[in-house]
């Protein structure tokens, strides 16, 4: 196009070395490991080990490693060996979907632990379905789903982004009266503060109140909207950020915050996806009084909890490994996997299914979790202050523990729903026309 | 905010009271104000706040300072509580005498919330008006001009009396006209003083002051402030061009930065080269190495760190890209397809080998202190980091300017890429000055990556976020052409950040894109087209 052809010479070898790269390029990932002779039970591992979502998911592969571990330790589950199937689907969201059918059809898995993106779980889902398998879904999410074949351990929107909007608005959290709803560009940003916008107004607050934004993912130009948010909050109202700005952008945009000098106790922030993975990027200091919503924090102070960073850092070989919220979600999940396959004596999808509801298993804050019928989990929900060493301090936190709510009773078209799998076996009942099948 | 201020009352009434009486007495208030802080509850600590402020105690003003610090400990065990000093020594905070023994098992710092903190700013500013450093009056000022407390009204008035330097005075003649202007008992007259005061201000904080103006004020107030919001939303206005424009170059600096070595490899040589932004993640590597080595070995350094990353990011990117080009994009020249595909598996395999090399998460990657906060020019706030990349985008530009300009290497690399039979007719060893200039544009991928460090995570994804945004500048910009790119990014950044305001990021970027390609449509070879021979090549 631009040169002069030369080097013809060089084609074959160029070739080959082409067909190379791109092999190690795209096949990148496969990792499943050696059949071994005696019989075990598989289980699947879903996470990115590479591309954008890598950065999240490679801890969640590694915790899960960890869990299997240690259970096998304990002689594994009904007498066998756990043995852990790990995959790469690289952050490409089809191939979540090829992935799953892979373990679930060739490798034959019992359970899949994976996904983070909401839009990997939509693309995973309908294999699941058709397959009649488990899907362990460790992250928070917008709610607005029940399926029958996945289990969701993270937390709904009841059990994270509402209580913190409550503690924001309480007189601890500074009584604020203007919002600013600032998200990434995708479903999960988009529900939550569609959600968050009809629960501010039906608390009073009006329209010119509230501002929504949206950028696109990895965002990393912050200086129009952190000035956008000064000026919005120059109105002689108590201001409040919350964030759903998911991943990479949140370190150039807690940067740019620093920078201007945005400081928490003028306008503070509460973030529903920095944890403390994401502040490990991240020189604290300008943070500190920055808010997050979590359902578990490394700095809680708690025996199981202590023991199991212990237990982490020690499988890591890392003595400042830190620990997060979906990492929790998996060791609940985990365990209720395990407590679910040991009542049944079976890992029969149907059977373990239709055991999991009703099944508790203790959480790292001290508390105990309940599988509900609507395939979420009950959890604690904490509000954690950014400290300068990177860790969060608990500022506030719920009496007792909050069920999961699969559909937002704020939503139309989401408060009629209601999700059941013991009785009505129907993850969208409609309680008005009483039907099965959403609104 | 009412129990608050009742409090404060509270607290002033205290103090003249305690003024009066004995330094037993006092001690005896200050020891049990610090009581307070064992029970490791918020509502107590700010009991604890405000009974230590109002003891009038002379280590009152260290602990309140230690407690916003986060060195006020406290032992519930032993109830005692403890303070530290900025070189980590421990006092006993009851006498003020440093601490004997080996400290208490469960020695843990005074917990703080947001709420406790504002309390601690507004009590500091109220306690601090008079301070001898004409800084901490400043901030004391600050404070009180938030807090809008009105019991701090008669030390304003003192503090105001006796103010010398100019600069405090007006912060602190602002901080009283924002007091008088939330109490209801201030005359009408003192009020209109305030707005005229809060106008002349004319900034953010002032807006957000008249606009909570509570609505007890007289109705010619009022009216007055609903005239200064007007006339200070004009002023604002305008200063929101100057600093969109402002904007639009620090993004134009940033584009231009990770574009320049791509309109090197692209724009001069024609490879188009997919793994230009992992050389860009490669410069910020390597600052993350020599902050490490540095953190570990030489912590007094820190603040030279940059410099000593540039050089080593541009002697890194630049070997790894000689390497890609003697062992890869030689064998290529002239068949873009192949280029594009085996730059693009080769930039999967960097990110890759530097995910497992260093882990997936990000790095930390420190400001020097130099580049950290802001300043203001007028209305607009311009952060420091910013200014030194645009500064720096700006050096380098020259710099490489001038190397193709004046040097014997620039030189011969115009010649091969004009005429490469010519040139090597003349006795260029034209391969030898491929990989050099291939070389050169990775190597100032690199230092575009120690910058880019410092406003973006470094991670392994880094250079992805910028590939499509360079390609983009050097084409709207002009294939094989300096100066295109130069005026590409600015023009590119620029319009990005006008449009952002109304648009929004995401429609921001879509509607550049359609530009672009329209732009594209009309002027198939950017802004600044290469006439003459040299294109046909």
């Amino acid at each position: 196009m631009f040169i002069p052809n030369r080097a013809a010479a060089g084609r074959p070898l160029i070739r080959r070395w082409l067909i190379a790269a791109a092999g190690l390029a795209l096949g990148a990932g496969v990792v499943g490991q050696p059949a071994q002779a005696q019989e075990t039970i598989k289980v699947g591992i879903l996470h990115s080990l590479s591309g954008t979502m890598a950065i999240s998911e490679t801890t969640l592969k590694d915790v899960m490693l960890m869990l299997i571990d240690e259970q096998n330790k304990k002689g594994g589950v009904l007498g066998k060996k756990l043995e852990a199937v790990v995959v790469d689907p690289a952050s490409n969201w089809p191939l979540f979907a090829e992935k799953a059918r892979e373990l679930i059809t060739k490798d034959k898995v019992s359970v899949v632990f994976g996904c983070w993106t909401s839009v990997s779980r939509k693309s995973v889902l309908p294999v699941f379905k058709e397959l009649n398998s488990i899907l362990f879904y460790p992250v928070q999410y917008e709610g607005e789903e029940s399926e029958r074949n996945v289990f969701y351990t993270g937390a709904a929107p009841n059990q994270q982004a509402i209580p913190a909007v409550d503690y924001l608005m309480s007189k601890d959290g500074g009584s604020a009266k203007r919002w600013v709803l600032a998200g990434t560009d995708y479903v999960y940003p988009r529900t939550t503060n569609k959600i968050l916008e009809a629960y501010l107004k039906q608390k009073g607050v009006a329209q010119t109140d509230i501002m929504i934004n949206y950028t696109p993912f990895g965002h990393s130009d912050w200086q129009t909207i952190v000035s956008d948010i000064k000026k919005f909050g120059s109105a002689g109202k108590k201001t409040a950020v919350v964030s759903t700005i998911n991943g990479d952008a949140n370190v150039p945009f807690y940067k740019e915050l620093g920078n201007q000098g945005v400081k928490a106790t003028d306008i503070p922030v509460a973030a529903f996806s920095v944890g403390e993975e994401e502040l490990a990027g991240l020189d604290t200091k300008p943070l500190v009084g920055h808010l997050a919503a979590w359902n578990y924090f490394q700095s809680i102070k708690s025996p199981v909890n202590a023991n199991f960073i212990k237990t982490w850092q020690t499988f890591t070989k890392n003595p400042k490994r830190v620990t997060n919220d979906p990492m929790e979600a998996h060791v609940i999940g985990f365990a209720m996997w395990v407590k679910a396959v040991e009542k049944v004596k079976s890992t029969d999808p149907n059977k373990v299914i239709d055991a999991l509801p009703g099944i508790e298993a203790p959480n790292l804050t001290g508390g105990t979790s309940k599988m509900l019928p609507n395939h979420h989990i009950t959890k604690p929900v904490f509000i954690g202050e950014v400290r300068a060493d990177g860790q969060f301090d608990t500022v506030w936190k719920t009496p007792g523990l909050v069920p999961g709510d699969a559909w937002s009773d704020y939503l139309d078209g989401s408060k009629e729903l209601e999700a059941d799998w013991v009785t009505l076996k129907c993850g969208n009942y409609n309680k008005v026309t009483k039907k099965c099948g959403g609104a | 905010m009412r129990s608050f201020c009742e409090r404060l009352l509270a607290l002033v009434f205290a103090l003249s009271v305690v003024c009066v009486a004995a330094n037993a007495a006092r001690a005896d208030a200050y020891e049990d104000a610090l009581a307070n802080f064992l029970a490791d509850s918020f509502d107590d600590t700010i009991e604890g706040i405000n009974a230590v402020a109002a003891s009038g105690h002379p280590l009152a003003e260290k602990v309140i300072v230690a407690l916003q610090d986060g060195r006020l400990l406290f032992s519930a065990e032993e109830k005692r509580v403890f303070f530290k000093d900025e070189a980590d020594r421990l006092f006993d905070a009851a006498s003020g005498s440093p601490a004997t023994g080996s400290p208490p098992a469960d020695l843990s710092p005074v917990r703080l919330n947001n709420r406790l903190r504002r309390i601690i700013e507004a009590t500091l500013g109220s306690l601090t008006l008079m301070a001898p450093d004409p800084v901490k009056r400043f901030e004391a000022a600050q404070a009180v001009f938030k807090s809008k407390d009105a019991n701090a009204l008669p030390a304003l008035d003192q503090a105001i009396a006796k103010e010398t330097v100019a600069r405090v005075k007006r912060a602190l003649t602002e901080a009283r006209a924002a007091v008088i202007l939330y109490l209801d008992s201030a005359a009408e007259t003192d009020k209109i003083d305030a707005v005229g005061i809060m106008r002349e201000r004319g900034d953010q904080e002032a807006l957000a002051v008249l606009r909570g103006l509570p609505d007890s004020n007289p109705p010619a107030v009022r009216q007055l402030a609903a005239d200064a919001i007007a006339s200070i939303e004009r002023t604002l206005a305008a200063w929101e061009t100057v600093q969109n424009a402002w904007y639009g170059i620090s993004l134009g600096s940033v584009l231009l930065l990770a574009a320049i070595g791509l309109a090197i490899t692209f724009g001069v040589m024609g490879v188009i080269n997919m793994a230009h932004g992992e050389m860009v993640m490669l410069g910020a590597y390597t600052t993350f190495v020599v902050q490490e080595v540095i953190r570990t070995r030489y912590p007094g350094l820190f603040d030279y760190s940059l410099f000593i990353a540039i050089p080593l990011a541009f002697l890194i990117a630049g070997f790894v890209g000689v390497l890609i080009e003697r062992g890869i994009i030689q064998f290529l020249y002239g068949r873009p397809l192949e280029t594009l595909l085996a730059t693009w598996g080769l930039s999967l395999i960097l990110q890759q080998a530097v995910r497992t090399a260093f882990g997936p998460t990000n790095k930390d990657v420190g400001n020097p202190s130099w580049m950290s906060g802001s300043f203001d020019l007028g209305h607009i706030t311009i952060t420091y980091n910013r200014l030194w990349i645009v500064v720096f985008t700006l050096l380098v530009f020259v710099l490489l300017l001038a190397l193709l300009r004046y040097t014997r290497l620039g030189l011969e690399m115009r010649a091969v890429t004009q005429n490469r039979s010519m040139a090597a007719s003349m006795g260029i060893r034209t391969g030898w000055i491929d990989a050099m200039t291939f070389g050169l544009g990775s190597g100032i991928a690199g230092i575009a990556g120690v910058a880019l460090s410092q406003i973006d995570n470094v991670s392994p994804n880094l250079g992805q976020g910028y590939i499509i945004d360079s390609f983009m500048v050097v084409v709207f910009g002009g294939v094989g052409n300096l100066w295109g790119t130069l005026v590409g990014a600015l023009t590119l950044g620029i319009a990005n950040k006008f449009l952002e305001p109304f648009a929004g990021a995401v429609l921001g970027k879509i509607a550049i894109l359609v530009l672009i390609i329209l732009f594209i449509q009309k002027r198939p070879r950017g802004l600044f087209a290469l006439k003459g021979r040299a294109v046909e090549a």
